[in-house]
């Protein structure tokens, strides 16, 4: 409100109000907004969190204890200690090579990084199984040397580490690329080393940028269903992870289950974007999207 | 020269191509290389089968109806947030993040406990003859919900950067308000609004896990083409879930041109702005 009194002089603002402006429509839209909001995306949180302590908090705890669930939820959590470190390092380099350097193919590699994104996870799935699967290219390979990758966990960690491969880098990219070279010439010119320069100069510039990317990616990774659902052969016990434990237990007409799992997933959903707030505060970056 | 003092670009660059290939490149190829193998005949077949058809029509007509929503929807809140201050308006915008941020399964979930026959919108809407669950409504919703961001998130920042000048000079020269909007702010946010509904039917054409919990998953009515894809799979089809998964690639990255291109007008629209 004080940037758009400074920007413009009161009789100007009373003698030409901007379009939607008066009352009326003001009024209206944000009624409409926020109706609209608490139907589209308010209630279907709410419905979880009613529909999974429907039995009580005894039996909530109960569902979310039980040793199918926690294996799923082991599982998650190992997928992303071992998928979102990956990623920050690939997001990293690949920021760093595409924004610090000039060189021919530079923009084509650019939508390379950002390609799965525009890719269905089923799709990703099925190229998976192309790979690694017994009819794949590397199956016959792979069935001869004894290495299980399909239907286990390395083809659930290589589907998250496709699916997510982007989040990092499409954080850095644009951050890198306003920030210049400007500080790292400045520190190489002074005596520091390559590996010191990252260290010093560009890490400390980066880091809310990065913390968000990383956040995001981990966030995608826990939730990821249509590429692990492929690749995963959804083994009961073995190869389930919390998103494929809600299908299953719903499947299996466990439907409080189900949402007892599913709120897990929904509190990392809620923190992920109240970190997300938080660290657009402080840094006062990206603030969309 | 400039670029050449920063070091680092040879294993830079071998790290991400080498990642990038072995990730992103070597299955996409797998699978292309898997739907080459097929005959022209019987792709021709697989792809033209009364069930493959009806899958691509259900998919792509829910996708543009969520899109249409998402258009409207998405451009109330980009107004909203953009024009206005308000109590709870930070709140409203991290709100906005929720189904990027919630997972497609969960999201379903929730979705058809709501929309279910004893669900809290489906029992009403049960009452006015309206069936969402297991029908191509479901779908669109399911679609539309988990697409939200895209349209908000690219008009937002054009709306909140769009001149107030610009808009005053209209106003001086005595264009009503209608005749602003019509003619000042919308031809403003329109590649904006194009690249985010772009994005959304993408996203909407390629969705399965929000969608197979609320669509019942009938053949011929109620499947979408990812869904067929998974069926296909789990009947040991491989030759008919490569072609369909092919398609779907392809589709994706015409998709891909369309917004590139919606972009770069976008880019050039703001340029001569300036």
């Amino acid at each position: 409100m004080t940037d758009i009194a400074h920007r413009s002089a009161p009789a100007a603002n009373a003698a030409v109000p901007r379009v939607g402006d008066g009352p009326a429509v003001r009024n209206i839209a944000l009624v409409a907004a926020f109706v609209l909001t608490a139907i589209v995306i308010v209630a279907p949180l709410a419905v979880i969190f009613a529909a999974a302590f429907s039995v009580g908090l005894d039996g909530y705890l109960k569902n979310v204890l039980e040793p199918a669930t926690r294996h799923a939820i082991f599982l998650t959590v190992l997928t992303s200690i071992v998928v979102v470190p990956i990623n920050i390092g690939f997001g990293i380099v690949a920021a760093w090579t595409v924004t610090k350097f000039v060189f021919p193919g530079r923009n084509l590699l650019v939508t390379l990084i950002d390609l799965p994104f525009s890719i269905s996870p089923i799709v990703a799935g099925v190229a998976y199984l192309f790979v690694y699967g017994a009819q794949g290219l590397l199956g016959p390979l792979l069935d001869q040397l004894g290495i299980k990758i399909m239907f286990a966990l390395p083809a659930i960690f290589l589907a998250s580490m496709f699916v997510t491969a982007p989040f990092v880098a499409r954080e850095l990219i644009p951050l890198m690329q306003t920030q210049g070279t400007g500080d790292e010439e400045a520190a190489l010119s002074l005596g520091a080393s390559g590996f010191q320069t990252f260290l010093m100069v560009t890490l400390p510039n980066i880091k809310w940028a990065l913390l968000y990317g990383a956040i995001l990616c981990n966030a995608r990774v826990m939730g990821e269903f249509g590429a692990v659902s492929v690749v995963s052969g959804n083994v009961r016990g073995v190869t389930n992870t919390l998103p494929l434990q809600v299908e299953l237990l719903y499947n299996d007409y466990n439907v409080a289950g189900a949402f007892a799992a599913a709120s897990l997933l929904t509190v990392l959903a809620l923190v992920t974007i109240i970190i997300k707030a938080i660290v657009a505060r402080s840094s006062g970056g990206p603030k969309h999207g | 020269m400039r670029q050449r003092v920063i070091p680092g670009l040879g294993v830079s660059l071998g790290i991400t191509l080498l990642y990038l290939s072995t990730i992103v490149l070597l299955p996409l190829a797998a699978l292309v290389l898997q739907a080459a193998q097929i005959e022209l005949a019987q792709l021709l077949a697989i792809l033209s089968s009364p069930r493959t058809l009806a899958a691509i029509r259900v998919t792509v007509t829910t996708a543009l109806i969520a899109t249409l929503f998402n258009a409207v929807y998405g451009l109330l809140l980009a107004w909203v947030l953009a024009r206005y201050e308000f109590p709870g308006k930070s709140l409203l915008d991290a709100l906005i993040d929720v189904p990027f941020a919630l997972p497609t399964a969960v999201a379903g979930l929730a979705l058809v406990a709501l929309f279910a026959k004893n669900g809290w919108f489906g029992a009403p809407l049960a009452g006015i003859g309206i069936e969402v669950a297991y029908t191509p409504l479901g779908i669109m919703i399911a679609m539309a919900f988990t697409s939200i961001p895209f349209v908000v998130r690219s008009v937002q920042p054009v709306l909140e950067t769009l001149p107030r000048d610009v808009e005053e000079a209209a106003s001086t020269l005595g264009a009503n308000q209608w005749q602003i909007m019509r003619a000042v702010i919308f031809p403003a946010i329109l590649p904006a609004l194009l690249s985010g509904c772009a994005l959304s039917f993408a996203r909407s054409l390629g969705e399965f896990g929000a969608v197979i919990f609320i669509a019942g998953n009938l053949p011929m009515k109620t499947e979408i083409v990812s869904l067929l894809t998974f069926i296909r799979l789990e009947e040991f089809d491989y030759v008919a879930a490569a072609a369909i998964a092919c398609t779907m690639l392809f589709a994706a990255f015409m998709m891909l041109l369309v917004i590139n291109a919606i972009q770069s007008w976008q880019l050039r629209y703001v340029g001569r702005g300036e």
